[in-house]
């Protein structure tokens, strides 16, 4: 807090954080996309005046999961939402730099953030599905993007709530309220409403800040699942919960990038004082 | 707001309590009651209404020599004809129908629109431009019933509707159901915007994050969420059509009949109480009696009508609080 | 399959910025529809309103009629209808939002007003015809008693008779629930912490009351308060019920005065055949629509006022 120096993000634009050699088997060898799934460069935003990023350099690699810690009020979440453009609902929200996904420059103007939104699924803090059926939910997705018929709608609900591991508990209901499932049940089913559209990325806005531990138990293992197939920017404020899901992890202060790069050596070994502190639950 | 509650917090700690605790218990028990019967003059208003009517509609029934009024004729009789020739008749129904077809013109012309303004205005429109139709719809809110009346006359008759096809009379029921659907059509809006207000961010957010485009998230999502209280609105809506009085007086005609010809001049149940009270009809006679009835049938429907609106509004206040 | 996704995007664009289209086709409906309002009433009236037309009586000849009277009697009308409704109306809120506690018997009394509030106003007039000017009976018009002489300001004479009293109170009975209902909600927004902060200093509730949320809550009911006497200005149908003085020929003097208010007035004009009348209505109109925007334009400026201090 006191060495001003330890302010200045990260002076080496290539953080690329590699993905740990166990996973790598999973990555599917066919993919040809660049090898980081999100790149920026001296990305800068601001709401209204008030600059809350500045000058973020950052790699994020496809099929894992990257973790953004932070203390709050730090633009992790700001950042996660500059991903899919959930910003532009937010009048006054603005932002410079370079900003991609596999190459597709995400702050272009003319950008179809309706596609865009297609291939960058998002769950957010508070479970919010919507006053229908959890059927409804799950296919609401897939409705908008592409027209099913019934079965194949009914067999991708299926596979949804399946890979979300929340089949078991609901397929005999499939048809009342998701209103009336618990807290748990009900990130889950947002879950499984993001992957139903297929996409490559899920964005989770501190997905189990609004859960009981035994809800969270469950949801961390479904990430640790979902990671073979998508990949994961997971903001949270947990930092065990950081260490127990992310391959990578990044730790924002006050709008900057501090330290980024493999979640083990950035717990057990960080280069930086301030990581170091937060990490250790010093501050924060 | 903190300062505010500290500031007014010490004003009231400075001043102390300035009597004793059987003075202030006294003096807090006085205001309370004072209070109280305020509010019960309320449920006096709604009981004097509804004995006032019933007393009077008691009259008409029973009233001696008249052997065309029973409460069954009444319910179920095709013709209106209190003020013609020897022998009066009192249906209700053709009063009703005239009542009914405005409001269904008024309402094909105020809910589509109304509604479409709503979402404009909760979901599209930018903060300042939302600021002037707001001001813009209270002003429409505010124009008295009878200008709409006077607008419908000398107006939409002649300059919209006899244009179009010279079957419209000076007085036909589809001028006075578009005048009455713009007199409502802020009503319709300022309640079903407070439903769509109503829906939560976090469900738009879900709706976007899942590459809706607006429309998506408008229709799908936001109105079924708010289906409840968007109802309601209508209702309420409704009712305010169904008792509106001035623009049926001035724009409709004065002729009763049972037709859904909205070319044809028609006689709702509030013009009809309109041309007794402005004394066509000597008092204490049979047709002023009749009025009393008529404004019973009114007043039964518009309160079933704001009942159910009331519930359904509840409902899905309840939903989100 | 990219391109067949591609073309379901561009429909789902395309049905986007139609409904767009037909959002803000929706919404110019109602703008458009207030300024042809305005500007036919304005062509038709405008060459009548003069200061003669403001300081005459009604006449059967158009070139000598004004509005004198129903202008004067709209102003005795609505003061008493204000001064009896308002604070009826912010009494009854206080006693539901501070002091009732929830319950059935709260939630009837709830459901009850939100009924009155959809009664149409002509049924008030019903209710205020046998209630105010006949006093349900009880004595009849003939051998009426009465306090003070007629000469003066404070004459009352029972049952009223249809007078300016029994008009403001009719209106009165219109626009209390939505008095009440608008109250509530200005109640309703002030922050509980507001009270408890009071409350923890050891005032009594009625201090509460009378000293936080009463203040905090005034510009909200007095915006609420504006609307509502907008909507007693402009209602015609219930004084029609209980008077029917279409032509008066004297401003009011006391209490007990007859009375004729503008919509009455306007009505009376419009629903003759002859032209020139209906000239007289659409003036009457234009002086009425001035009325109405100073009110709404107060009720404007009240509510940007109210929301200063929260931007800052």
């Amino acid at each position: 807090m006191s060495q001003p120096s330890a302010l200045v993000p990260s002076m080496d634009p290539l953080t690329t954080t590699t993905p740990p050699p166990q996973r790598a088997e999973e990555t599917r060898p066919a993919s040809v996309a660049p090898p980081s799934a999100i790149s920026m460069r001296g990305f800068n935003s601001w709401y209204g005046t008030n600059q809350v990023l500045h000058a973020l350099d950052l790699e994020i690699a496809p099929r894992q999961v990257c973790g953004f810690i932070g203390p709050s009020g730090c633009g992790k979440s700001t950042l996660l939402r500059w991903i899919n453009r959930m910003n532009d609902t937010i009048p006054g929200a603005r932002a410079e730099g370079t900003l991609s996904l596999h190459g597709i420059d995400l702050l272009d103007k003319t950008l179809d953030v309706v596609d865009l939104r297609r291939r960058v699924g998002m769950v957010f803090q508070k479970p919010n599905p919507f006053p229908k059926s959890i059927f409804d939910n799950v296919a609401f997705g897939p409705r908008l993007h592409r027209v099913y018929s019934r079965t194949d709608l009914e067999e991708l609900v299926e596979q949804s709530l399946r890979a979300s591991a929340l089949w078991n508990e609901v397929k005999d209901r499939l048809d009342s309220s998701a209103l009336g499932l618990s807290g748990g049940q009900q990130q889950r089913l947002c879950i499984a409403r993001a992957v139903a559209i297929g996409p490559e990325m899920l964005l989770m806005d501190e997905p189990c800040s609004a859960l009981d531990p035994r809800s969270t138990a469950s949801i961390e293992e479904l990430i640790r699942e979902l990671r073979a197939s998508y990949t994961i920017v997971i903001v949270t404020h947990n930092m065990q919960q950081a260490s127990r899901v992310s391959d990578a992890t990044a730790f924002f202060y006050e709008g900057r990038l501090i330290e980024s790069g493999p979640t083990d050596i950035l717990f057990t070994n960080p280069k930086n004082r301030q990581t170091e502190d937060y990490v250790s639950g010093r501050f924060g | 707001m903190i300062a505010v509650a500290a500031r007014n917090a010490a004003d009231i700690a400075e001043r102390g309590t300035p009597c004793s605790l059987r003075m202030r218990a006294w003096f807090e028990g006085s205001i309370k009651a004072l209070l109280w019967s305020l509010t019960c003059f309320t449920v006096v208003t709604t009981a004097a209404i509804i004995s006032v009517l019933a007393y009077e509609t008691y009259g008409f029934f029973t009233i001696q020599n008249h052997p065309e009024v029973s409460v069954w004729s009444f319910f179920v009789g095709t013709e209106w004809s209190p003020l013609l020739g020897a022998q009066p008749m009192f249906g209700v129904l053709p009063l009703v129908a005239g009542t009914l077809l405005v409001t269904t013109i008024a309402g094909i012309v105020a809910l589509p629109i109304g509604l479409m303004t709503a979402v404009y205005l909760s979901e599209y429109a930018p903060a300042r431009r939302r600021t002037v139709l707001k001001a813009v719809l209270e002003i429409l809110a505010g124009v008295p019933t009878v200008v709409y009346g006077f607008f419908a006359l000398t107006f939409i008759t002649p300059y919209l509707l006899q244009p179009l096809s010279n079957s419209f009379g000076a007085y036909n029921a589809m001028s006075a159901g578009i005048a009455v659907g713009i007199m409502i059509l802020p009503i319709v809006c300022s309640l079903c915007e407070d439903a769509l207000r109503a829906v939560p961010q976090s469900l738009r957010d879900g709706a976007y994050a899942l590459g809706s485009t607006k429309f998506d998230v408008s229709a799908k999502v936001v109105v079924p969420a708010g289906l409840s209280g968007v109802i309601a609105a209508f209702l309420l809506a409704l009712t305010r059509a169904i008792g509106e009085t001035m623009i049926v007086a001035l724009a409709a005609g004065g002729l009763a009949q049972l037709t859904a010809n909205p070319t044809a001049q028609v006689q709702t149940m509030t013009a009809y109480m309109v041309q007794i009270f402005l004394g066509d009809a000597p008092a204490a006679g049979i047709e002023y009696k009749s009025s009393y009835a008529v404004a019973f049938t009114l007043f039964l429907i518009t309160f079933f009508l704001t009942w159910i609106g009331a519930l359904v509004l509840r409902r899905y206040r309840e939903e989100y609080e | 399959m990219m391109s067949g996704r591609a073309i379901a995007t561009s429909r789902r664009l395309l049905k986007n910025r139609l409904f767009l289209y037909g959002c803000l086709a929706g919404t110019s409906i109602a703008i458009l529809v207030l300024c042809v309002l305005m500007i036919s009433i304005a062509i038709e009236g405008w060459s009548s309103v003069s200061w003669h037309f403001l300081d005459s009586f009604a006449s059967r000849k158009p070139a000598q009629a004004g509005i004198k009277a129903p202008l004067m009697g709209s102003v005795w009308v609505c003061v008493i209808c204000a001064l009896v409704a308002i604070p009826m109306g912010i009494g009854t809120a206080i006693y539901l939002e501070e002091f009732a506690k929830h319950s059935r018997i709260k939630r009837l009394i709830q459901l009850n007003i939100s009924n009155l509030s959809g009664v149409p106003s002509i049924v008030y007039g019903i209710l205020a015809l046998a209630a105010f000017v006949r006093f349900f009976g009880i004595s009849s018009s003939d051998d009426h008693w009465s306090i003070g002489d007629s000469e003066s300001f404070f004459y009352l004479h029972f049952p009223f008779g249809p007078s300016v009293l029994a008009g403001g109170l009719t209106l009165a009975l219109v626009i209390l629930p939505i008095m009440i209902i608008a109250s509530q909600e200005a109640f309703r927004s002030v922050p509980q912490s507001l009270r408890q902060g009071a409350l923890a200093l050891g005032s009594t509730q009625w201090q509460v009351i009378w000293r936080v949320s009463l203040p905090a809550a005034l510009p909200t009911i007095m915006t609420g308060a504006i609307l509502a006497m907008s909507r007693a200005i402009g209602e015609a149908a219930p004084l029609l019920v209980i008077g029917g003085f279409l032509l008066v020929f004297h401003t009011p003097t006391n209490l007990m005065s007859d009375f004729t208010v503008l919509p009455l007035q306007i009505f009376n004009w419009a629903g003759r055949p002859q032209g020139e009348f209906h000239k007289l209505a659409a003036a009457a109109i234009l002086v009425q629509l001035v009325v109405l925007l100073v009110f709404n334009s107060a009720a404007i400026i009240l509510r940007h006022k109210l929301q200063k201090p929260l931007q800052s």
